[in-house]
């Protein structure tokens, strides 16, 4: 508390303050009781294309890892090619060839037209989440290639000779010591697939982006609605760096503090 | 001083480790070039040598952390199943096997993210399903013994390197192994953290654990071991009783071995 009392951070303070309250009282946010409850319903399609896409999006990256760093050439090779090509072009581009490209490829076939995937294949959504996946997997995947190699041989090799299956060494072992490793990475990478979603907006998923400039189309009001929408993205991105900080200190200390 | 090893008890017991005709090439450069040993229970075999002498190499092709390039390891009587090639036929039984060998490392290779009781009871809980309870009194009064009590909830990191050395020989002898390997167990040590390690290990072996004990520390090998091997270029140069080896070496290489390491 005595931090927050020394004069630059209490004149910072009231700076912030200031301009705070010359936003709600000089700009325009009539608009703001009418488009609530479509901008509720963004942010919330915007966090869970977020959250599901980051989940799966590692699921993925995990073997996408393992294969890259200790799989045989044949898993090995297209891992990394994988990784390659998500990296290499734009999500901009992978979002379109996937809606244009799979959207229209599908109601081709009869037999996916009339199954009960249709009603759901024929939204955007889907393609949008594959879309997302793929690209945290394709960042990741390279990322736990890096983990799993930064975890010391010695302690694989322990397991190892104390009878431990494969498998047990991975979940047991391997795995948790590199996503450990990388945890502070992988909130960054959480970050940037959060400021990657209002990508989606191209092919018409309405998350908080889109309805942002659906008001500024109905309205022709720019500033307000991209500024909430900046405050918006804000907060989502101290959420997700809190929760990055809360895992990373329930966790083992892995090293002794201040070391 | 020494005690050596009564000549017939070493035959009497029965074996617990027979390694036969042990080659090991890693490309072209061959490191064991034909070695036998065998163990009996209760024995304490040091293995001797200089670096690159083979010593560590033929430890882990003992429970296959490396693959044996020619040769047969028989644990307790029962041959490890090799395919052609040379590597363990039966995930299986290799997996036994190794939860019935104790091994310490040079580097501790404890788990970082796990805690030292946790260390201790992984394998036994995870993988041989013990009862949590039953495992974490053995794995409490283990740490007693080797004087880690109130290190149980610590992280390794937090440990000296002594005191995770002994975590490490408390966390394979939580497996109730049948028999013990070392690797070099006090090599990456500072020299004032040598002593505690080494008294653990002499304790085992006063209560009789059956121990093969790769080591520099000559002074410890010739007093706990009862067998004592020397390696020299991928073979045994010389072996026998700890007295005979060290009180009237008979190569010459063992003789200037000795010399050099002082």
């Amino acid at each position: 508390m005595r931090d927050w009392l020394q004069p630059h951070r209490i004149i910072l303070a009231l700076i912030g303050v200031a301009l705070v309250l010359w936003c709600a009282t000089q700009m325009r946010w009539d608009w703001l009781p009418k488009y609530a409850p479509m901008m509720a319903e963004g942010i919330w399609r915007t966090v869970w294309l977020l959250v599901l896409s980051s989940l799966l999006g590692m699921a993925l990256a995990i073997p996408l890892g393992l294969a890259q760093a200790a799989g045989p050439w044949v898993l090995a090779a297209p891992a990394r090619a994988f990784c390659t090509v998500i990296r290499g072009t734009p999500l901009l581009l992978q979002i379109w060839l996937l809606y244009y490209g799979l959207g229209s490829l599908f109601p081709q076939f009869p037999w996916i037209r009339e199954s009960d995937l249709w009603p759901i294949l024929r939204q955007a959504w889907p393609y949008a989440l594959l879309a997302l996946t793929l690209s945290f997997a394709g960042y990741e995947g390279e990322v736990m290639r890096g983990a799993f190699r930064s975890v010391p041989r010695g302690q694989l090799e322990a397991a190892r000779a104390m009878g431990m299956p494969r498998l047990k060494i991975l979940t047991r072992i391997w795995l948790p010591q590199a996503v450990r490793n990388v945890l502070p990475t992988l909130g960054g990478e959480t970050v940037l697939q959060m400021k990657a979603t209002p990508l989606v907006a191209t092919i018409t998923v309405v998350e908080i982006y889109a309805v942002s400039s659906r008001v500024r189309q109905d309205t022709f009001i720019i500033y307000e609605p991209l500024l909430l929408l900046a405050v918006v993205y804000m907060a989502l991105a101290g959420l997700i760096v809190l929760l990055f900080r809360w895992i990373e200190r329930t966790g083992p200390q892995t090293r002794p503090a201040g070391r | 001083m020494t005690e050596a090893a009564p000549a017939p008890s070493r035959s009497a017991a029965p074996e617990a480790i027979r390694v036969t005709g042990l080659r090991k090439s890693f490309g072209p450069l061959e490191v064991l070039k034909g070695v036998d040993l065998t163990a009996h229970e209760g024995d304490v075999i040091a293995v001797i040598g200089g670096s690159g002498s083979g010593k560590s190499t033929m430890l882990r092709c003992i429970n296959f952390l490396e693959t044996p390039s020619a040769g047969t390891i028989t644990i307790a009587g029962e041959p490890v199943r090799q395919r052609p090639d040379g590597t363990a036929a039966d995930r299986r039984q290799i997996e036994r096997i190794r939860q019935s060998l104790g091994m310490v490392f040079q580097q501790f290779n404890l788990w970082t993210h796990k805690t030292v009781l946790d260390n201790l009871i992984e394998v036994p809980v995870h993988v041989l399903h013990q009862p949590k309870a039953e495992a974490t009194d053995r794995a409490m009064s283990l740490l007693a013994r080797v004087g880690l009590a109130d290190k149980a909830h610590s992280y390794p990191a937090f440990l000296s390197g002594g005191q995770q050395q002994r975590a490490a020989i408390a966390r394979a002898l939580c497996m109730e192994p049948k028999a013990m390997l070392f690797d070099e167990p006090t090599s990456a040590l500072d020299p004032e953290l040598v002593g505690e390690v080494l008294a653990v290990i002499r304790a085992l072996a006063a209560e009789g654990r059956t121990m093969i004990l790769v080591t520099h520390e000559m002074k410890f090998a010739r007093e706990v071991a009862s067998h004592v091997m020397f390696l020299a270029g991928g073979l045994v140069e010389e072996e026998g009783p700890p007295d005979r080896l060290f009180g009237a070496p008979q190569s010459p290489r063992l003789q200037q071995f000795l010399r050099s390491v002082g």
